[in-house]
């Protein structure tokens, strides 16, 4: 009886992370790049082990309280890794602090990664600088600074641009911020983890209605869980590791 | 003219009337700046399949920059005349009132803007967008941001043409003075002052951070080259603009920038651009007006004006009407497109409107934007009418006015 509870139990979870991996599936074309990232594929290879810094503002956190870290898509993305490379020793440490420009969060790069050296760097950037109206200009040298520091300081870097918020978009103008973002990746040949346009796409394909005012916490729950997957999925296809 | 014209025919017959004779209005700055108007309302609906169809998705200039070089070539063209005629002085008070109506225009938008953030604030919320909502901080405190806005330091998204075409206007009776005298090194002159802006990162400062979107130092050279064309630039470009090779280039140019965009869209194809080529084009930088897109818009204009002749019949066609119309007010239509496109907007994010509403918004906002410029026609001829001895000042009004 026991055993038939359990199974039953086992399928329906099985079920239903079948189904929440399907749910917010993202086209390969919106998480495939051309750039690699060398230092995380050999840590894994050679020593089976990644550690990833994750440097960002208020969009890569919950806000606190009901267990908003567990929830992150920081801390998805470890539980992603995890699944998608078993066997290795995989740790995502979150800097994560609202409020901070690109150039706030350049000048704190040198320190995390003399104090963990992390291999791979996930940047978060870009949004807190177009609510602020930071001098686009001024965010392109920040950022392509900060990518800089981060290369010279042995780690990869992977960085991630705004959430689509279709609500805001008539009051927030990010996409000159994001034209930069991309521009960016290209000139250093870096990853770049496209939030706005899967977000987008999740939007424009029903998985989620990001136009919804609700004050619960489930579906911005769901929504870093599926960018802690697609960026699991982003990094173990650019580090050319098979799962 | 308005006394004459028919009743039957209506507005757009006095319109149509018009000679097209050297020294006449030329009805093609109408029809491409009420199209500009049009592209521009359908820009700024950000969520909106008809996008698709506007001119910045083919090349790297849009409709910002047809908008501004016909306001300047307007502008020259109907000020001109009156500080020819009338001395500077009266000339420079018409042109400051203009400034004055647009930036009254100006503040009208942000009004209703500030209707529309404010409903938002008092019902969207979610947990998952807390950081992208900072953007509505600024209403807590309302002093400091009305002010600002007030200053044209404070503007919101989509607002920020109207504050550079009144940055255009207030220096516009010296920069006229000098163009009526010194053409070329007037435009000379816009000119070097473009490359020190390049070179010195002028702009002027916004609110709470930054600058312009809109560099007035860097966007005043299409003003200007648009004036530059009204006062007698046109005639010394005709044998260059009939030349084939200019043609040629041009229309090169063109397919250039339209390979190059539709990278932007298929990410696959962006594998073709080589790095050098890319290093030298990106960004394609709106804010300061990249000589890429200032160079689109030469080319865009020179293959119009070629195949499109000053006195092209379809200019009276009825069908062409509408858009002539809208281009002939265009400080009222312009901000009822921006008014529509908040509109706009506000209905497909409280409904989540599917493509078959994006289109539906997008059809009513222009036709919309067409019953109002053919009452604003309506409006000039009885007006012109009741006082048959004024006739001829609310005539200059008429292009004046919308300069």
């Amino acid at each position: 009886m026991n055993f038939k509870i359990a199974l039953a139990a086992a399928i329906v979870l099985m079920n239903a992370a079948a189904f929440a991996a399907e749910e917010c599936e993202v086209p390969p074309s919106l998480i495939e790049s051309d750039s690699d990232l060398a230092r995380v594929a050999k840590a894994i290879k050679e020593q089976h082990r990644l550690d990833i810094a994750v440097v960002g503002t208020g969009s890569s956190a919950l806000p606190p309280g009901a267990n908003g870290e567990d929830f992150a898509y920081p801390a998805r993305l470890q539980a992603a890794l995890l699944q998608l490379l078993p066997g290795n020793d995989i740790k995502v440490a979150a800097h994560v602090q609202a409020r901070q420009t690109t150039a706030d969060m350049a000048a704190e790069l040198k320190q995390i990664l003399a104090a963990e050296k992390p291999v791979l760097v996930v940047w978060q950037a870009g949004t807190f600088d177009a609510v602020s109206g930071i001098d686009p200009e001024e965010f392109k040298t920040s950022l392509s600074e900060g990518v800089d520091t981060i290369n010279a300081g042995g780690a990869d870097v992977d960085l991630m641009n705004m959430q689509y918020s279709p609500r805001t978009e008539s009051m927030l103008a990010v996409a000159s911020y994001a034209d930069i973002m991309h521009w960016v990746a290209q000139e250093h040949g870096t990853l770049l983890f496209d939030r706005l346009a899967i977000m987008r796409f999740w939007n424009d394909q029903g998985t989620f209605d990001l136009y919804a005012a609700t004050k619960k916490y489930d579906m911005a729950r769901k929504v870093h869980d599926c960018i802690g997957r697609a960026l699991a999925s982003q990094i173990v296809n650019a580090a050319h590791l098979t799962p | 003219m308005h006394a004459n014209a028919h009743t039957g025919a209506g507005a757009s017959a006095t319109v149509a009337q018009r000679p097209p004779a050297a020294g006449g209005r030329d009805l093609r700055l109408d029809l491409f700046r009420g199209l500009a108007l049009w592209l521009i309302f359908l820009d700024h609906i950000p969520e909106n399949v008809v996008n698709w169809f506007t001119i910045r998705n083919y090349g790297f200039s849009d409709a910002t920059e047809i908008f501004i070089f016909i306001s300047g070539y307007t502008a020259a063209f109907v000020y001109g005349r009156s500080m020819r005629e009338r001395g500077f002085l009266v000339s420079s008070a018409r042109i400051l009132r203009r400034a004055w109506q647009i930036y009254v225009a100006h503040i009208f938008l942000f009004t209703i803007f500030l209707a529309e953030i404010a409903y938002v604030a008092a019902t969207f919320e979610n947990p998952l967008y807390a950081e992208e909502m900072n953007v509505l901080n600024f209403l807590k405190e309302p002093d400091v941001t009305i002010f600002q806005a007030l200053l044209l330091k404070f503007k919101p998204v989509n607002m920020d043409v109207l504050p550079l075409y009144i940055v255009l206007l207030l220096v516009f009776p010296p920069t006229l003075r000098l163009l009526l005298w010194q053409p070329g090194f007037a435009l000379m002159l816009s000119a070097l002052v473009y490359i020190l802006a390049w070179n010195f990162h002028w702009n002027l400062p916004a609110y709470p951070n930054g600058v312009w979107f809109f560099n007035p130092f860097a966007w005043q050279l299409l003003f200007v080259f648009g004036a530059w064309c009204a006062v007698g630039g046109a005639q010394a470009l005709s044998g260059l603009l009939r030349s084939r090779i200019v043609l040629t280039i041009a229309i090169v140019y063109l397919v250039f920038a339209f390979l190059i965009t539709l990278t932007w869209y298929y990410e696959s194809l962006a594998r073709f651009v080589p790095l050098w080529l890319s290093d030298r084009l990106y960004p394609v930088d709106k804010t300061n007006l990249d000589v890429l897109r200032f160079a689109h818009f030469l080319a865009l204009a020179a293959v119009t004006v070629r195949f499109v002749p000053r006195d092209w019949p379809a200019l009276k066609w009825r069908i062409l009407q509408p858009a002539i119309q809208c281009g002939q007010h265009s400080l009222e239509i312009f901000c009822l497109g921006v008014f529509l496109a908040f509109a706009g907007q506000f209905i497909i994010s409280e409904w989540s409107g599917g493509p078959l509403i994006q289109v539906a918004i997008s059809v009513l906002g222009i036709s919309i934007m067409i019953a109002v410029a053919s009452l604003l026609t309506w409006y000039k001829r009885i007006e012109g009418r009741s006082s048959p001895t004024r006739v001829k000042t609310s005539d200059a009004d008429l292009a004046g006015g919308e300069a």
